[in-house]
Order: C-alpha cells, then structure tokens, then sequence
C-alpha cells in the first residue's frame, strides 16, 4: 500500500492531515449508523435471538450439517481441480499442435465450453446422469447430481486452463524455443522439455486461484439438489428457521476457505517467479488471458 | 428432431434470453458504479476507506455467488420481510439484479484497479504538479487512463456477469437456464437439442463480447 500511496498522493501536510481525519471520521460515523440500522432491521424480525446464532453454531450443526456439507464442496472441488486440470493439459497441447485440423477442433471445444454458463451444463448434465446415464445401470441414480457437478466443473475450468497452458507456453521468451532448436530438438521436444515446464511452473499461481473459482461454483451444486455446503445449511436452517444465520456460517466457512487459497497463490508466485521465465502472477486479478472468475 | 421445431411456439426462448441480457445490463450498470467507487476508495488517501474497499472485495470476491443469491432471497426477503415491489416477480428480478451488482462490483474495483497500476507515476505526479489535489487529479488524469487500461479484466467481468446471470435462476427468475430446466423435464427425449440450442444461445451472446473486448483493448490502449 506505501510504494502505491506515493504514486497517487504526497505525503499529507497539516490542512491534508485534517482533512483525512476528518473523512476517516465521516467514513467511521456511516459504517457505524449502517450496522445500527442492519441490527435494527434484524433485532425487528427477531433474528437476534439467541437460541437461533446458538442453533446456527453448536455441535450438531457442525457434526451433522457443515462438516459433512464441506467434506462433499472439497471432495466434488478436489476431484474437479484435477480431472479439470488433466482436460485443461490435453486440450492445451492439442491447441498448440502443428496438425491444423486439431488445433481448429481443439480451439471450438475450449470456446464452446468457456462460453456456456457452468448453471446451463450442470442442469444438463444432471438430467443426462439422472435419465440416461443411471438407467443403464452405470451409476446409481442418487449419486446424478454428484456427477453432474463434477463434470459440469471439470469441462469449464478443463478449459480455462487449457487456455492458460496455450497463452503461457506462446508468452514465453522465443529464445527458449531457439535455443531448444539450437540443440537439435524436434518441434515436439522442445514442447515437451522445455516449453511446457516453464509454463506450468508459472501457471501454478493461476491454478490455484482456479480452485477457489472451481469451490465457489460447487456451491452451484446446489441447484441441481447436490448436498455440498450450502444445501446442508440451507436445510438446517430450514429446521430451526435460523436460514439467515446458518448461510452467514455456511458463507464464512466459504470466505475463509477461498481466502487462504488466494493468499497461497500470490505467495507461490513470488517464490516461482526465480524457476521459470514466464509471468507468474495469478491471473484473476491481472490483465492479459481471459479468465474465469465465478 | 421429432417436436423440436414445436418446442420454438411452446417456449419463449427468445424471452429468456432477453431477461438475462436485462440482467447483465442492469447488473453491468450497478456494478460498474459501485466498483468504481470502491476502486477509489482503495487508491484514496484515507485509511478508513482503503480499508473499506479491501474488506468489501476480499469478503466478496470469496463468497460464491449462489449463496449471496440465496440469501438475498431466503434470508433478506424470507427473513428480514423486505419487499422492494408489490409484483412478485419484479420483486425477484431486483433481488437477482441486487446480488449480480453486489458481487460483480468486486471484481470491477480489481480491475480499475489493475488499471490504475498501469498509469504511470509521472501522470499522477504531473496533475499535482499543476494543482490539482486527489479527487480532481483522479477524475481527470488517472482514471480516464485506468479505465482504458482496465478494458481486457472489465471486459472478462462483464462476460463472467452475462453467464452468472443465470445464477438468477436461484431466484426463480425466468430467465434462459431456467427455461432449459423445464423444457427438459418436459421434453426428456429431446434433452441434446435443447441444451444445444440454449448453449449456442450463449455462445451467440458471450463470443462477440470476447471479440469485441479485445478489439476494444487494442484501439483504446494508451499509446506510452
């Protein structure tokens, strides 16, 4: 914040000094009469009382609904990060082929994908695993939503990062692919050796902030009726008529979670940023590729 | 193909979608305003706003978008009994258009923010120079600039924003996937053809959004 403070401002003289007293002081008076009004607002509906916060917090609701609930966010996210992540390297490479009709049948995949809203494919995809899938016997008709999440998650964020894998292997330094020629490497070597690792070494960043995208739209599960976070703590609270203090809990555990991850990756990226010669910054708050971001 | 062509009189697809091009225009509007003045906030000489506009998007940014939906809808109106319209649906649809505002403005404010990263210091400096102090320096110098550096991350915020709308279904808004839901149960032998026709519904709407925002960032980059 000092080294961007500079560039905008000069360091406050006495009349500036007043003034930022003054505004910190105003900014300080509407925070204060807004959360005065919210507790008003609430205290009215009588979503104060007690019993509903303890009801929202105590042991059972961690046993028996968000613990379960978040067990089945990280599970149906992990399993996306890497089936995700496998489609995202195939397509990847199959977009940088020197075979023209691959790289065109590649490209309308990742576009096509990258275009349709997760929502749209999960509803698809949940009628497809619950009407055609589960009747021949290939998987069991309850688990429809399960896999109608994962997949969903995994076709979308599969090619984000096919994306990310094509636009950081081309925003390499050419040199890398001059001196990978230099010594007698084939097109494919060079891909293979040199390229790609420096790629992925910068991508790593980008990939876990694509984790905290992938959690967030576990949460969409919900609509397809997939029991993950927020459908647990919508049904706890369904049962006490506490739902506004179970999704506060249910959004916290989310805001915590996707917090730590995002701190990890710009963390990650400052101590990859001597391994590779690609730019390591997490993508979703930079310019340059086009990313997902909810 | 059988009773495709008849599902077109049946459903009003067109309709759909229109409601979820309402959605991203009204949300588009909103949460421009709102980022843009969290994005001040945060390059602004006063600590308490800077704090402000870093909880708000780090709070925000993090919280996934169905449940800001959701509790808009089961807690703030199911709760809290604050109804902005009488009509039901209209109440839904402000609802809906509230939320995408509320969560797309932090992804706004990061992207003036990138923006204001690339004016150089010199512009900033060059305005104090002349006199003017904070708020005149950033209205006529910085952000003039930001912005038209910011337009590749806007431009990725407001396609995100076009496909999040359907997460307005959570407020049952009748808007395109919705649709695809009912018709779907309704119609489950022609399931491929429906999801084709709405997905290629959304490619139509978010390809040339793409197209257009990297022509865009092309011709407004500020030459340096």
């Amino acid at each position: 914040m000092k080294a961007q403070a500079t560039v905008l401002f000069d360091a406050p003289g006495p009349k500036a000094r007043r003034n930022i007293l003054l505004s910190n002081a105003v900014a300080l008076a509407v925070v204060l009469v807004v959360v005065v009004l919210v507790l008003i607002q609430l205290n009215n509906q009588d979503q104060l009382a007690p019993d509903k916060w303890i009801n929202a917090l105590d042991a059972n609701a961690w046993a028996n609904y968000y613990l379960p609930g978040l067990q089945f966010t990280l599970q149906s996210s992990g399993i996306a990060v890497v089936t995700s992540l496998a489609f995202g390297l195939v397509f990847g490479f199959l977009r940088l082929a020197p075979f023209g009709p691959l790289r065109w049948i590649s490209g309308v995949v990742v576009e096509f994908f990258r275009a349709v809203p997760v929502l749209v494919m999960m509803f698809f995809l949940y009628f497809f695993f619950s009407r055609i899938v589960a009747p021949a016997g290939l998987i069991d008709s309850s688990d429809a939503a399960y896999y109608g999440v994962i997949v969903g998650l995994t076709v979308y964020n599969g090619a984000v990062i096919a994306e990310l894998v094509r636009s950081g292997v081309r925003s390499l330094p050419k040199g890398q692919r001059e001196a990978a020629a230099a010594i007698g490497m084939t097109n494919n070597q060079s891909l293979r050796l040199v390229e790609v690792p420096q790629a992925l070494t910068a991508m790593l960043p980008s990939l876990l902030s694509q984790f905290v995208v992938i959690i967030k739209d576990s949460a969409l599960g919900y609509l397809i009726g997939f029991y993950e976070l927020l459908q647990y703590s919508r049904q706890l609270g369904s049962g006490y008529s506490n739902i506004l203090q179970t999704l506060v809990v249910a959004a916290l555990i989310f805001i915590v979670i996707n917090f730590i991850l995002t701190w990890l990756a710009s963390k990650l990226a400052g101590r990859l940023s001597s391994r590779t010669v690609g730019d390591t910054t997490p993508a979703t708050s930079t310019t340059g590729v086009t990313v997902g971001q909810a | 193909m059988n009773g495709f062509l008849e599902l077109f009189a049946e459903y009003d697809i067109l309709g759909a979608f229109w409601m979820n091009i309402r959605l991203t225009v009204l949300a588009a509007i909103g949460s421009f305003v709102l980022g843009t003045v969290l994005a001040v906030f945060r390059i602004s000489p006063v600590g308490s706003l800077r704090a402000i506009g870093t909880s708000y998007v780090n709070v925000v940014r993090n919280t996934p978008l169905t449940i800001i939906m959701v509790l808009g809808v089961l807690a703030v109106w199911g709760q809290l009994k604050i109804e902005f319209f009488d009509d039901f649906a209209l109440n839904f649809f402000t609802y809906a258009v509230i939320a995408l505002s509320l969560y797309h403005a932090s992804f706004v404010c990061e992207a003036i923010r990138s923006g204001v990263n690339t004016v150089p210091q010199g512009q900033a400096e060059a305005a104090r120079a002349i006199g003017l102090s904070f708020l005149p320096a950033a209205r006529v110098v910085v952000l003039p600039q930001a912005l038209r550096g910011a337009i590749t991350p806007l431009g990725n915020t407001l396609i995100a924003l076009t496909k999040n709308t359907t997460v307005a279904a959570a407020a049952s808004v009748a808007e395109a996937s919705g649709l695809m839901k009912s018709m779907i149960e309704f119609n489950p032998n022609l399931m491929i053809y429906i999801f084709l026709t709405i997905a290629i519904g959304f490619c139509i709407i978010v390809i040339p959004m793409g197209i257009l925002t990297t022509w865009l960032s092309d011709k407004l980059a500020v030459a340096r």
